[in-house]
């Protein structure tokens, strides 16, 4: 059996097939809208059929996201959408799986499937919504949102020290990790297409503004003015170098990182080189951190991408050598094992 | 107990208990003295009693295994109330056992395990088999050990090996006292030890010096008979509740054409039926052990969702933390098999004992108008057929179904006629196609069931979740009358199964002075007291739920023609409660919860004080 989303068939569809005829429903200005356009973009150049998406939420304000999808899709329980894609794929390892969480949804009520998810490195697609607050309950700090944050259950600042979720992802063991703005929908693009062909778990973190609660969060990447400051675009092969003019670059000293000013932005020495495929999270962890450090840049991109055995092609596998070590299962012989005795 | 000759003395039915250390081999010498005395054709039902620690220290009372086997020359409903014989291999097995004899037992005990040690660290102040603590039992001192080691005194074998022999000497001195050939157990030894002869002759030299030793010893006065019962011809096998809800699950999935897909998490005592589906790969079976129970449940769904038949097994603990997502499988429509194995409660309480206190749960124990239908199998055997209607009710109606299942099932064992799986009613699964214009929640106007369309079928592309559901086009609906009327809807469904589902029997006279309504595991118990009183010339009748939602239509007949329903179950009155409250009856509740099935002796004293009113 096929362990891998099909998309050998040529299949035409367009990104207006991808629409449902329910009405989108998120505040006027709001990131997600952004989100879901930019998938509508991308879903149609995969090759899958229609029919083979399947969108598993949780519940957020993110976790709408199936209902305006003119796919297979379920909203479900806050925080358990990965159970339930994890059944789905094994259920049916043909289907392409998404599921749509939050920072609440995902890091907080359903932070334990979420990492274990990661572990098995089961095939699905995560597309993690953060807007470091809770949105639909109107207003709650989350597991994102920064120590420090008055919100309407902080009126004197969050005590909590935040996830980063990167990091979590790095920790379970996601074998693709990336990080996009919604305000950047052709970076968004290109890391939602990479996740989609990665063979594996691929989380996508998603800076999405919540213009309702805690507007401009993550200014610093979007305002067009700032974003060239902070935002360190990571391209593999490429060095770490971001600013206006190319001109600031990233250097490995001890176990830090630097920023160092380039004299000339073509010259790059001693500048490290970004390797998505290091198999070590050491070094994709070295960029995570960077999140959480003042005066460093915010990496986006993919942060980490390699390939190992997923968690179905390990299952379907273990059945199928079970078949052929026991042959296909007979009913009548089951019903017979053990100790049977004949009374006449 | 009746015709005696010199020696052998013929009865009708034994208890016979074994108990000892954990590492002394009780289970295996339990389970051969088992499938002998099935052989020879008694009927019987046994029970084993595991000590609730893993590795608990050698000698300690908490350390005690225990196996019980009641067989007889009649039918054989339950594991016996009380017991004839126990087999103590060390004092602490005496000591816990003690409770359970009948008044005269016999005691056989290993003398050479009562030193001053094992005495103390049973919590014996003075060595029970002196102080005359014993008076009023039959007990037989035998050096089990010392008589072991000498059978094998030739046998070059380190010490250990040697003393690991020792059951089997005491399964020979109880083969002798039962009059059982020792053939059978030859057999397996030789088959289990093919590969270590001098360890196979070990163990037959110890069976038959255990054998030869009461035989040729003036040890016991005499030794008994029980005579074949009248059984059924056909094939069997043992097989204990949690098995039988296996093998149940994985003949509905192959009879429905679904793969089966189970998602659990450990749980005492419903492990062993994820240990036993996950043996079974080659027969479409699916094994996911999730990281916690809701990821179990969820998993299930999903794959429910994705046109699997999805399955989750555990207990109480569980049972509390999956009941989200029974909701969300209540309101998505999406077949699911729960297997609830109900242990003593509440929380963690008593993990290895045996209680029937999560019906009310299982019916009414979610937020929201939340129905779910309720099977509970009454024998351990009878596991594998709810198993099986549970999976054809789910699937037919779309929805989830719990089988409450107990402890006492599921360690509990019975010889199984086993059935031909061609008599099984058909299951059949209502798919949606790609050219039809489908509605996700267009019903059957039958059952009321939604069709079930799978993900990778083109056309057919919808989106389902927990909220609120537009009558037919599944779409979100805040609007208030569609509320009531889905409502309604689910639960219509529900009482719908009833349709399909064949109605108990009464057991007795259709009218009358006594009805004892029950279910679950109890049934056992309740058909041996009434069989006992009916014996006495008393009027009883007997009507035995299969089904618990729906509750069958006859059901309220029956209760009309009855001067008093007595409802005997092991908690604090679930189905009483809910008798009461459907058709306004009072019924009298019979209530234990002791960790422990009831016994059929307190169970006929409570009938006859209803009688004599
Ligand atoms: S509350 Fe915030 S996150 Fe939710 S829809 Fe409105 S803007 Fe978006």
């Amino acid at each position: 059996m096929a362990t891998q989303p099909s998309n050998t068939i040529p299949v035409k569809i367009r990104k207006q097939d991808f629409s449902s005829d329910q009405e989108v429903r998120w505040c006027p200005g709001c990131g997600d809208y952004a989100i879901l356009a930019t998938l509508k973009r991308v879903l149609p150049d995969l090759g899958i059929p229609r029919e083979k998406y399947v969108f598993v939420s949780g519940i957020g304000c993110s976790s709408r996201f199936p209902y305006y999808m003119n796919t297979y899709g379920i909203h479900s329980i806050h925080g358990r959408a990965p159970t339930i894609a994890t059944g789905i794929r094994l259920a049916n390892p043909e289907l392409s799986v998404w599921i749509i969480t939050g920072d609440g949804d995902g890091l907080s009520i359903g932070g334990n499937h979420l990492i274990h998810i990661m572990r098995r490195n089961v095939n699905v697609n995560i597309i993690l919504f953060n807007n470091e607050i809770y949105g639909l309950t109107k207003g709650q700090y989350s597991p994102t949102s920064p120590k420090g944050q008055v919100t309407k259950s902080s009126p004197y600042g969050s005590i909590d020290n935040p996830f980063n979720p990167i990091k979590v992802a790095l920790a379970s063991g996601a074998t693709f990790v990336a990080r996009t703005v919604d305000r950047d929908t052709k970076h968004m693009a290109e890391v939602f297409r990479q996740a989609a062909q990665h063979k594996g778990v691929s989380f996508v973190e998603v800076y999405q503004n919540c213009v309702i609660f805690n507007d401009g969060a993550f200014r610093e990447v979007t305002d067009p003015q700032e974003k060239w400051e902070h935002a360190l675009y990571l391209e593999h092969g490429k060095p770490l170098v971001f600013g206006k003019e190319k001109k600031k670059g990233l250097k490995l000293t001890g176990f830090h990182l630097e920023v160092v000013e380039l004299e000339d932005p073509e010259q790059t020495d001693g500048i490290l080189v970004h390797d998505q495929f290091n198999p070590d999270t050491a070094y994709a962890t070295l960029l995570a951190e960077l999140t959480d450090k003042p005066d460093m840049p915010i990496p986006l991109g993919i942060f980490r991408s390699i390939e190992t055995e997923t968690y179905e092609e390990a299952f379907f596998r273990q059945i199928e050598e079970v078949k052929k070590m026991k042959g296909e299962g007979d009913l009548k012989q089951l019903m017979l094992t053990g100790d049977t005795w004949k009374v006449d | 107990m009746a015709k005696t000759n010199k020696t052998v003395v013929k009865v009708d039915d034994v208890t016979v208990r074994f108990a000892g250390d954990s590492g002394d081999g009780i289970q295996l010498t339990g389970k051969q003295f088992t499938r002998t005395t099935a052989l020879i054709g008694n009927e019987l039902s046994t029970f084993p009693d595991f000590p609730a620690e893993i590795r608990a220290p050698a000698g300690t009372t908490y350390g005690v295994s225990g196996f019980q086997i009641h067989f007889g020359s009649h039918p054989i409903y339950t594991p016996g109330d009380k017991v004839d014989v126990l087999v103590a291999m060390n004092p602490a097995a005496l000591k816990v056992n003690l409770k359970y004899l009948k008044p005269n037992a016999i005691i056989i005990v290993n003398v050479d395990n009562f030193t001053e040690r094992n005495l103390r660290l049973a919590g014996y102040t003075q060595n029970p088999l002196e102080d005359g603590s014993l008076k009023g039992y039959q007990v037989y001192p035998v050096q089990i050990t010392e008589l072991t080691r000498k059978a094998l005194e030739e046998l070059e074998l380190s010490q250990k090996e040697k003393d690991r022999c020792k059951n089997f000497f005491a399964l020979g001195v109880v083969y002798w006292l039962y009059s059982r050939p020792l053939e059978p157990t030859i057999e397996w030894i030789q088959k289990k030890f093919a590969k270590r002869p001098e360890l196979a002759k070990a163990n037959i030299l110890a069976l038959k010096a255990g054998r030869n030793f009461a035989e040729s010893t003036e040890l016991f006065a005499s030794h008994y008979k029980v005579e074949p019962a009248k059984i059924k011809p056909g094939i069997y096998r043992n097989i204990t509740g949690n098995e039988a809800l296996s093998l149940g699950i994985i003949v509905a999935g192959r009879k429905a054409g679904l793969d089966i897909f189970v998602g659990s998490y450990p749980i005492t005592p419903a492990s062993d039926i994820l240990h036993e589906l996950s043996i079974h790969k080659n027969f479409g079976v699916k094994t996911f052990q999730a990281e916690d129970e809701i990821a179990a449940i969820g998993a299930a769904l999903g794959a429910s969702f994705a046109g699997n038949l999805g399955v989750t097994a555990t207990s109480g603990p569980g049972m509390a933390l999956k009941t989200e997502f029974m909701n969300l499988a209540v309101m998505t429509e999406l077949p699911l098999v729960v297997f609830d194995v109900q242990r003593a409660g509440p929380s963690t309480g008593m993990p290895t004992k045996t209680e029937q206190a999560d019906l009310l749960f299982a019916m009414y124990g979610r937020p929201g108008e939340s129905p779910v239908p309720i099977v509970a199998p009454r024998s351990p055997s009878d596991c594998f057929y709810a198993a099986y209607e549970a999976a054809r009710v789910a699937i037919q109606f779309m929805t989830p179904v719990i089988v409450l299942s107990d402890l006492y099932l599921a360690n509990g064992a019975e010889p199984w006629l086993i059935p031909d799986l061609e008599t099984l009613p058909p299951i059949s699964k209502n798919l949606a196609q790609t050219d039809e214009d489908y509605l996700p929640y267009q019903r059957d106007p039958q059952t009321l069931a939604r069709k079930w369309a799978l993900p990778g079928t083109p056309g057919l592309e919808h989106r389902i979740g927990g909220l609120e559901k537009e009558e037919n086009t599944g779409n979100v609906s805040y609007d208030p009358d569609n509320h009531e009327k889905m409502v309604k809807l689910r639960a219509e469904k529900i009482e719908r199964v009833r349709d399909i589902l064949t109605e108990p029997e009464i057991d007795g006279p259709d009218e009358g002075e006594l009805l004892i309504l029950s279910w679950g595991s109890t049934y056992g118990t309740i058909v041996t007291a009434v069989k006992e009183l009916r014996d006495e010339g008393k009027d009883v009748s007997h009507y035995h739920l299969r089904w618990l939602n729906p509750l069958p239509r006859n059901l309220e007949y029956y209760i009309r023609n009855f001067n008093n329903v007595l409802i005997p179950e092991v908690n604090l009155g679930h189905l009483s409660r809910i008798i009461r409250d459907r058709y306004l009856v009072d019924a009298i509740p019979f209530n234990r919860v002791k960790g422990q099935p009831l016994m059929v002796q307190e169970l006929k004293e409570t009938i006859d004080q209803i009688l004599a009113r």
